[in-house]
This record gives structure tokens, C-alpha cells and sequence, in this order.
């Protein structure tokens, strides 16, 4: 049976942690999850790792593989060059908990920042609402994250600069786009994308789109899309003086119907 | 730390990038051998004042002030190149291969500053959707070029006829694939239907932004074959005016 060398990093007290070489035997079809759950369970019982479905739908098992945030069940040992050591590390752009396990509790705060779906008022008088399939399509695509955080560990403005405060990151965007363009939602959430949110610290790397395990159109589906529509509220004068003179006619026709009524 | 070979794409946009740079800037400064026959070059157009036929308005402007170099296409060049600055992709690009903003993705950087295109200077990067404007009516002089590219002098009688030479057909693929790195501009793409949710409500727009949206998901493509075929559309221009090469006459 084949053999490979995995470098995993161990938190210890000293500078954070260190890697610590570890052989694992190699069989067809193995994922990394597979390798690292083998030394774990044969050689190092107290290694910490977060794990759950194997199948890329959880999103527990972020990782860097050689450098790179992917996840662990769905990266195989195949698509790795296996004559060097495999490197494993937890994903950097968030506080260690224990060797792979890292403190991603950031990110849901970050979404809960993010203002809740307001509905218009009904169309029937049953309460309920008519939607045309073709307009809810463009927000499908986000509701495919799993919440993995890797578009959030790649981001260098959270992984280098450490900007959680100021940005909410490529994962709270994708759910704010959710919202934002779904057909039914009425809420405003411009202000907030531009000031508390950070939306312009975002400098379009594409880097949160190459990581995602579910390839999200991230950065031209979700991000770009937010930033136009930031540009129109904040960044575009003729789009203010349309907006001037659109208003006032209709703001007469409503008084005036209101005068009717 | 990546092991792979991570610098790579960033050195190929920063020798791309660096090429088309110095030969455009070099190709502006020339003043000459912009034009032949009915071919005008890309960098050249539309030439506002210049000695050539091409030329709207007559001879270089009595004004403009001799110490300052002159060439038609210092008039009109900041125009896409304000464009292409400002484009989604190419900041993106730029970014890592010039300002190693990050050098690539889950590279560490060489500074610890960053204020994103939050504040100045890069919050000018929202004007983008200013330079297509002005982009999109580029796309029609150049495609009036390929007609004027249509139609040769008889240097016997002055007279003009329909004909196709090889280089109509470098600047009508220029004017393609430009019209497909403008019109897949992620700009545009919100301006014709993506900054409404409600598009169903609007079939033709809905049609619009599908297009629109088709070419942006090649914007990168588009770009990049964009770039080489107006620079080689100088080129090609420029040859056969300093007669290294003979344009071929096809009809």
C-alpha cells in the first residue's frame, strides 16, 4: 500500500503551534479528510478537527491543503502531488481554537448585521405572493452556500488586513445580494452595504469565487452587482438628478390622487 | 505558504499588461503612420485634428502650445484606456500583478495599510460606468472606420469603390471583439437590467440583460483578446503605411 506525508499543524503554547510530520497509507479514492481521520484515529487521538457529512455539503471541513482553503472531503489525494508532504493548516483568517479548528463565530455576527428579508405587502388577499420564476433564478445561486467560510479565509482584506470590524466579507455579501435582489424583497440595505458593511474594501481579486466549493459566481454575481448599486445611490450624479426629477412628478400624481380620493 | 506555482498568472498580467502599455504609449507619441488608404488606426480614432483625410476638424489646433509634443491620439486615447483602467476585471488584475494587493489568493502581503477602493484615490474607480459611456460611442466610430475601410481610392480618377482588404478585416474584428469586452462590461450588465429585481416585468430588457450577462461571464477573454487586437491593429496599420507590409486586396 502506498504511503504519503501529511504536515498538520498542532497548536501548542509556543508561537501558536507548529507542524508535525505524520505517514498515513494511501488507497484509491481517498479525500484528504480521509487521511487526516486515519492519523488521527491511529496515531493521534487528540487531534482537533471539524468534520461532519464527507460529502462538501456542511461546510465543516475547511482547511488550507498546500496553502490553499479547500475543503477536506472534497479535496482527494489524487489532484496532490504525494512525492512532498501534504500540508494541512486551519483556515488562517480567523482565531485557533484547537489545531484545525477555528473560531468562525465572527462570520455569523457578521450576518446578523445584515438587515432581514421585508417581504412587499401581499398581492393576494389570502396573504400570499406570485413570483415569475425567471426573477427569483438570479438569487438561487447564492442560496447554494454551505457556509464553509472559505471565501471569507481567502479574502485578504479579512486574512492579511484583518478587517472584520469594517467588512463583513464575500459570504455576508452573497446573503446580502440574496436578499437584496430577491423579487419580493423592499428593504434598503445601501446605506448599510456602503458604511457599516465595507462593500468598497472589496478590490474584486476574484479570489472568494476561485475557493468556493459550490462555485458561486461570487465576486460578478453577488459583489460587483452591490457595488452598481452603491454607484447609483452614492457615486453617480446623473443617476441622483434622474432620480430628482422622476421623483417629483410622482409625488404630485400621488397628491393628486390622494386629493381624488 | 501555496506551493504552487501561484506568480505565475500575476507575472503573465504584469508582461501582458506592461507590453501593451509601452507600445501604445511609444505607438501615441509617433504623430505618424496612423493611417493608409481607407484605414485609420484604432489609437487614432476618431482623429479630431490631424493632417490626415481622416481628420474632423482640419490640422493640429493653432492653440495647443508648441512645447507641448502633439499627436492626434493624445486627444482621444485617455478615453479607453480610461475605460480599461477602471474595468472590474482589470483592477482586479492590477492589483495583484502591479500592487501586490494580495499577490495572488492566500499569498501574504508586503504591507499591512490597505483602504480598498473604500477612500481616495481608488473610490475614483466608481466612475466607471462613465467611461463606458463614452466606450459605447467609441464602438460606433470605429465600427463608421470599418465602413470607411470599405471603400478604396482609384489613385488614377480619385473615385471610390466598394472593396474588402486584409485590413478591413483587422479592424472589423477589432470592432467585435471590442463590442464583445464593452458590451459585457459588468457596468452595463446593472445599467440594462441587473439593478432591477422585478425584469420579467420588462421582456425585452430581461432579453438584454441575458446577453449581456452571456458576454460578461467571458469578460476576462474579452479583455485580454481585445487588448492584443487593437494593439495588432496598430501595428497592422502602421506597416503597411511605412510599407514593410503590403495590405492584401481581397475583393
Amino acid at each position: 500500500m502506498k504511503s504519503a506525508t501529511f504536515k498538520i499543524w498542532r497548536s501548542g503554547e509556543e508561537e501558536g503551534g507548529r507542524f508535525e510530520e505524520y505517514a498515513a497509507e494511501v488507497e484509491e479514492g481517498m479525500v484528504v479528510l480521509d487521511a487526516v481521520r486515519q492519523i488521527q484515529s491511529k496515531q493521534v487521538n487528540d487531534l482537533a478537527l471539524r468534520w461532519n457529512c464527507k460529502a462538501g455539503k456542511c461546510g465543516s471541513c475547511s482547511a488550507e491543503i498546500n496553502g490553499m482553503p479547500k475543503l477536506m472531503c472534497m479535496t482527494r489525494l489524487s489532484d496532490l502531488p504525494l512525492d512532498k508532504p501534504v500540508t494541512v493548516e486551519p483556515i488562517k483568517a480567523f482565531p485557533l481554537i484547537k489545531d484545525l479548528v477555528a473560531d468562525v463565530s465572527s462570520n455569523y455576527r457578521a450576518k446578523k448585521s445584515i438587515k432581514k428579508f421585508k417581504p412587499r405587502a401581499p398581492d393576494e388577499a389570502d396573504g400570499t405572493w406570485r413570483m415569475v420564476q425567471s426573477d427569483v433564478d438570479r438569487v438561487q445561486e447564492f442560496r447554494k452556500c454551505i457556509e464553509c467560510f472559505l471565501c471569507q479565509d481567502v479574502c485578504h482584506v479579512l486574512r492579511d488586513h484583518r478587517l472584520h470590524e469594517k467588512f463583513v466579507g464575500p459570504r455576508s455579501l452573497v446573503y446580502a445580494a440574496s436578499l437584496d435582489m430577491h423579487p419580493l424583497d423592499v428593504e434598503d440595505r445601501l446605506e448599510d452595504l456602503k458604511e457599516s458593511h465595507g462593500v468598497g474594501y472589496c478590490n474584486i481579486t476574484k479570489c472568494c469565487t476561485k475557493v468556493c466549493p459550490e462555485n458561486i459566481t461570487i465576486t460578478d454575481n453577488a459583489i460587483i452587482p452591490l457595488k452598481e448599486r452603491v454607484v447609483d445611490r452614492h457615486y453617480d450624479p446623473l443617476a441622483k438628478l434622474f432620480r430628482l426629477f422622476r421623483r417629483r412628478p410622482s409625488s404630485e400624481t400621488q397628491a393628486q390622487s390622494e386629493n381624488h380620493d | 505558504m501555496r506551493q504552487d506555482a501561484w506568480w505565475m498568472q500575476p507575472i503573465a498580467v504584469f508582461l501582458g499588461l506592461s507590453a501593451f502599455i509601452i507600445y501604445s504609449t511609444w505607438a501615441a507619441f509617433q504623430g505618424e503612420h496612423y493611417t493608409h488608404g481607407p484605414y485609420l488606426s484604432p489609437f487614432y480614432s476618431p482623429e479630431l485634428f490631424g493632417d490626415s483625410p481622416h481628420s474632423w476638424f482640419g490640422p493640429k489646433p493653432g492653440i495647443w502650445p508648441s512645447w507641448l509634443p502633439w499627436s492626434p491620439a493624445f486627444l482621444i486615447l485617455w478615453a479607453p484606456a480610461g475605460f480599461r483602467l477602471t474595468c472590474y476585471y482589470y483592477r482586479g488584475a492590477y492589483y495583484k500583478a502591479f500592487w501586490a494587493d494580495p499577490p495572488s489568493c492566500a499569498v501574504g502581503e508586503p504591507r499591512k495599510i490597505y483602504l480598498g477602493e473604500n477612500s481616495f484615490p481608488l473610490i475614483l474607480q466608481n466612475v466607471h460606468r462613465y467611461f463606458l459611456y463614452i466606450a459605447l460611442i467609441f464602438l460606433v466610430l470605429l465600427s463608421i472606420d470599418v465602413w470607411h475601410a470599405l471603400w478604396f481610392e482609384d489613385p488614377a480618377t480619385g473615385e471610390k469603390s466598394f472593396g474588402i482588404g486584409l485590413g478591413t478585416l483587422v479592424l472589423a474584428i477589432n470592432v467585435c471583439l471590442l463590442g464583445g469586452y464593452t458590451l459585457g462590461c459588468h457596468s452595463f450588465r446593472h445599467l440594462i437590467g441587473g439593478r432591477i429585481d422585478l425584469l420579467s416585468k420588462a421582456p425585452k430588457r430581461q432579453c438584454a440583460y441575458s446577453c449581456v450577462s452571456c458576454l460578461n461571464r467571458g469578460h476576462m477573454r474579452w479583455a485580454w483578446a481585445s487588448l492584443f487586437w487593437v494593439g495588432f491593429s496598430d501595428i497592422y496599420v502602421r506597416l503597411c503605411s511605412m510599407g514593410i507590409w503590403e495590405d492584401f486586396r481581397i475583393l
